[in-house]
C-alpha cells in the first residue's frame, strides 16, 4: 500500500491505461503543457507528446463533440472539463450526441468516452465555479455518472470508466483533490454500478456520493459517541445506481438520509427518495430527510454556510430518530 | 484534378437521379402517412453530395444533417435498409429507432444525419481527428447549410481543425435558406467562405453543378490526404421545397421558387451529358427505369418489414 493524494491518483488511473492502450487519450483545455488546472495531467504530456495529451482551444463544444466523434471511429478519449460548470456549454454534445449515439444509431456505433469534471466548493470561486450538476446527467438515458470520495475509489473508479464502452460522466470534487488516501501498489479496478458500505451501522442509513460521503463519515463518528449507529452508503455510480445495496441497508436500520452537495431540490437524493418509498415504503420507521445545499446560486462570501457538510447530516440523522414513526 | 472519366460521370448521374427519385417517392410515402415525424428532402441539391462522395471510399467519413438522405445515397448506403429504417421497421439501419433525421451506416462511414443544427460539424472532425491520431490516410467530410454557421460548434470546429491540421473537408450548401429565414436574417457576409478566413482554412465557393463540385472537392480531399489540412467549399445550392416536407414556404415568394427550380442541377448535367454525347436518349431511359424498380422494390420491402417489438425499446441502452 501506498499514501497517494488523490488528484495524483487520477494521473495514475490515466497513465496506467495510457500505457495499457493507445487508443486512449487525453483532451481539454491545458492539458498538456500547463499539466491540467487541477495538475491531474502533471508529467503526462512529457511522456505521452501532444499527439495523445491534447491542449485544446477555449472550446468546451467543439473538443468534446470532437471527442465523441473520435471515439466513435476507435478511440477511447478522456475528456477533461476544467470545472463543471463550464459543462454547460456543452450540453448538445453530451445529451443530444454522446448520451443518444449508440441507441440512436442501433447500436452501430460505440462511444467509449469519459469526461472528467470537478465540481463543488471549496475555493469561495462563487455561482459559476461551484455547481454540482451531477443530477443533469443522470436524468439522461444513456450516460453513466460516477462520482468519487477519496483517492483508492477515484483510481479505480475512472481505470473502470476508461475501460467502459459507454460514455461517463466522472465527477470529481475540488476539496478532494488534496485528500490523501491509501491505494494498493498493483492494479485494481472498482466496478461501475456498485455501492460501497463507507461504515456499517444499524440505526440509520445515510446514502451519499464524492465529498459527502467523507462528511457522512465524520457524522458517524461523532455520532457514535452519543450512541448512534450510522451505515454510510458511498453510491459512487449515481447513474445507473446500486438499488440493492441501499434497499439492504434500509431493511436493516429502517431510516434514511441521503445527502449530496448539489442543491436539494430535484437533486439525485429526490431520486433515492422516491425510488425508496416506490418500492420498500414499508421498511421505513421515520420519514426520509434529504440534506442539500439551498436553492439558490452557490455564495461567494457565505460559501461555508452554503455548502453542506457533517453537521448537517448529523442534523438530519438526528432528525429521523426524532421524527420516527 | 481534372474531368472525371466518361464511367465516372455516368456513375455521378445515376447517383443524382436516385437521391432525385428516392426523394420524391418518400414525398409520396410521407404523404400517405407511411413515414412519421419530419421529413427534410435535398431535392435540388443533388450535386454536392455525388460531387464530394465521388471522390471518398468506405473507409472515409462524413456526417451530414437533417437534410442528409442525398449524403447517405451518394455514399453508398443500401436503399432498402435506409428505406425500412425511414418506415421505421426493425430491418432499419437504427433498427427503426430514429428515422429520417439519423440515418447511419458505420460501414460505409456514414456517421449520421443529425436532427441538431451544425451539431455534426466538431463530430466528423473528431472523426478527422482519429484519422491522423492511428495515422491512416482516410478523410472525414462534414455537411451543412449556410444557417449552421451561424453555430459555434461551426466555428469551434474549424479553429480546431485548423490548429491541428486535421484531414477534412467541410462541405457548406448554401441553399439560401436557413430553416424559414433568408441568409441576410443569419449573415452579414455574402458568401460562407469569408468565415473560413478566419481559421486561415482555404475556401472557394463554386456553383451548383456536379462537374465545378466534382473538380473542387476532389482538390479539397486531396489536400486532406496528403496532411495539408481542412478546406472549406460553399455550394451555391437551391432548396426548391420547404425546410420539412408540409411547410408551405409562405414566407417565401413564388417566384424565390420558381428562380430555384430553374437551375436544376441534375437537369443541366443530364443535358451536358446528353449534348457531349455520353449518354443517348435510351441510355437516360434505361437509368431512369432502373432507378423507378429499386426504388419501388426497397419501399415494398420497408413496408412489408416488421415494426420492432415494444418489447425491444429498451434493449441496448448500456453496453
Amino acid at each position: 500500500m501506498k499514501d497517494i493524494r488523490y488528484i495524483l491518483a487520477i494521473k495514475e488511473a490515466m497513465e496506467e491505461e495510457m500505457d495499457r492502450d493507445e487508443h486512449v487519450f487525453l483532451i481539454g483545455e491545458d492539458v498538456g503543457l500547463a499539466g491540467g488546472a487541477f495538475g491531474a495531467s502533471k508529467g503526462l504530456h512529457e511522456k505521452f507528446g501532444p499527439e495523445r495529451i491534447v491542449d485544446t482551444p477555449i472550446s468546451e463544444l467543439g473538443f468534446t463533440s470532437l471527442a465523441a466523434g473520435a471515439a466513435s471511429c476507435g478511440l477511447r478519449p478522456i475528456v477533461e472539463i476544467m470545472f463543471m460548470d463550464f459543462v454547460t456549454c456543452c450540453m448538445d454534445s453530451i445529451v443530444n450526441q454522446i448520451a443518444k449515439m449508440r441507441y440512436m444509431f442501433g447500436n452501430q456505433y460505440s462511444v467509449p468516452i469519459v469526461i472528467r469534471m470537478p465540481e463543488g466548493g471549496g475555493l469561495n470561486a462563487g455561482p459559476q465555479h461551484s455547481q454540482c450538476l451531477e443530477a443533469w446527467f443522470a436524468h439522461v438515458p444513456g450516460l453513466k455518472v460516477v462520482m468519487a470520495a477519496n483517492p483508492y475509489d477515484v483510481k479505480g473508479l475512472l481505470k473502470a470508466a476508461i475501460r467502459d464502452d459507454n460514455p461517463v460522466i466522472f465527477i470529481e470534487n475540488k476539496t478532494l483533490h488534496a485528500i490523501k488516501g491509501s491505494i494498493p501498489e498493483e492494479e485494481y479496478l472498482i466496478p461501475l454500478g456498485k455501492a460501497d458500505v463507507k461504515r456499517e451501522g444499524t440505526d440509520v442509513t445515510v446514502v451519499s456520493a464524492s465529498r459527502l460521503v467523507n462528511e457522512s463519515l465524520k457524522a458517524a463518528y461523532a455520532l457514535s459517541k452519543e450512541g448512534v449507529s450510522v451505515e454510510v452508503v458511498d453510491l459512487r455510480t449515481i447513474q445507473p445506481w446500486d438499488r440493492e445495496t441501499v434497499f439492504t441497508s434500509i431493511a436493516k436500520t429502517h431510516r434514511l438520509v441521503v445527502a449530496h452537495e448539489a442543491v436539494k431540490q430535484f437533486g439525485f437524493g429526490a431520486e433515492i427518495a422516491a425510488a425508496v418509498a416506490e418500492e420498500i415504503l414499508d421498511e421505513l420507521d421515520a420519514p426520509i430527510i434529504r440534506v442539500g445545499a439551498p436553492f439558490v446560486p452557490a455564495s461567494y462570501s457565505l460559501e461555508k454556510y452554503y455548502v453542506p457538510g457533517a453537521e448537517d447530516v448529523k442534523k438530519a440523522v438526528m432528525t429521523t430518530l426524532e421524527r420516527s414513526f | 484534378m481534372g474531368k472525371p472519366s466518361k464511367e465516372k460521370m455516368i456513375e455521378m448521374y445515376r447517383a443524382m437521379v436516385k437521391i432525385r427519385k428516392t426523394e420524391q417517392k418518400l414525398m409520396e410515402v410521407f404523404s400517405h402517412g407511411e413515414i412519421l415525424g419530419f421529413l427534410h428532402v435535398s431535392i435540388g441539391q443533388e450535386a454536392a453530395p455525388v460531387g464530394i462522395c465521388s471522390h471518398l471510399t468506405d473507409d472515409d467519413y462524413i456526417a451530414t444533417t437533417h437534410r442528409g438522405h442525398g449524403h447517405a445515397i451518394a455514399k453508398g448506403i443500401d436503399l432498402k435498409m435506409a428505406m425500412a429504417e425511414l418506415f421505421g421497421k426493425k430491418a432499419g439501419y437504427c433498427l427503426g429507432r430514429s428515422g429520417s433525421m439519423h440515418l447511419a451506416d458505420k460501414s460505409r462511414g456514414i456517421m449520421g444525419a443529425n436532427g441538431i443544427v451544425g451539431a455534426g460539424i466538431p463530430i466528423a472532425t473528431g472523426a478527422a481527428f482519429a484519422a491522423k491520431y492511428k495515422k491512416t490516410d482516410q478523410v472525414a467530410v462534414a455537411t451543412f447549410g449556410e444557417g449552421a454557421t451561424g453555430e459555434g460548434a461551426f466555428h469551434e470546429a474549424l479553429n480546431f481543425a485548423a490548429i491541428k491540421k486535421l484531414p477534412i473537408v467541410y462541405l457548406c450548401e448554401n441553399n439560401g435558406w436557413a430553416e424559414f429565414s433568408p441568409m441576410s436574417i443569419h449573415a452579414p457576409i455574402q458568401s460562407v467562405t469569408q468565415r473560413a478566413l478566419a481559421y486561415d482554412i482555404p475556401a472557394v465557393s463554386v456553383a451548383n453543378n456536379v462537374l465545378e463540385i466534382y473538380e473542387e472537392t476532389g482538390k479539397a480531399v486531396e489536400r486532406a490526404r496528403k496532411g495539408e489540412g481542412p478546406t472549406l467549399i460553399e455550394v451555391r445550392s437551391e432548396r426548391w421545397y420547404g425546410h420539412y416536407v408540409g411547410d408551405a414556404q409562405k414566407y417565401r415568394g413564388k417566384e424565390n421558387v420558381a428562380q430555384a427550380m430553374a437551375k436544376d442541377c441534375l437537369l443541366n448535367f443530364e443535358e451536358d451529358l446528353f449534348q457531349s454525347k455520353v449518354l443517348k436518349k435510351q441510355d437516360i431511359e434505361n437509368i431512369n427505369t432502373d432507378l423507378d424498380a429499386e426504388i419501388e422494390e426497397a419501399v415494398r420491402f420497408a413496408r412489408e418489414c416488421p415494426y420492432p417489438e415494444v418489447s425491444e425499446m429498451m434493449d441496448g441502452l448500456y453496453l
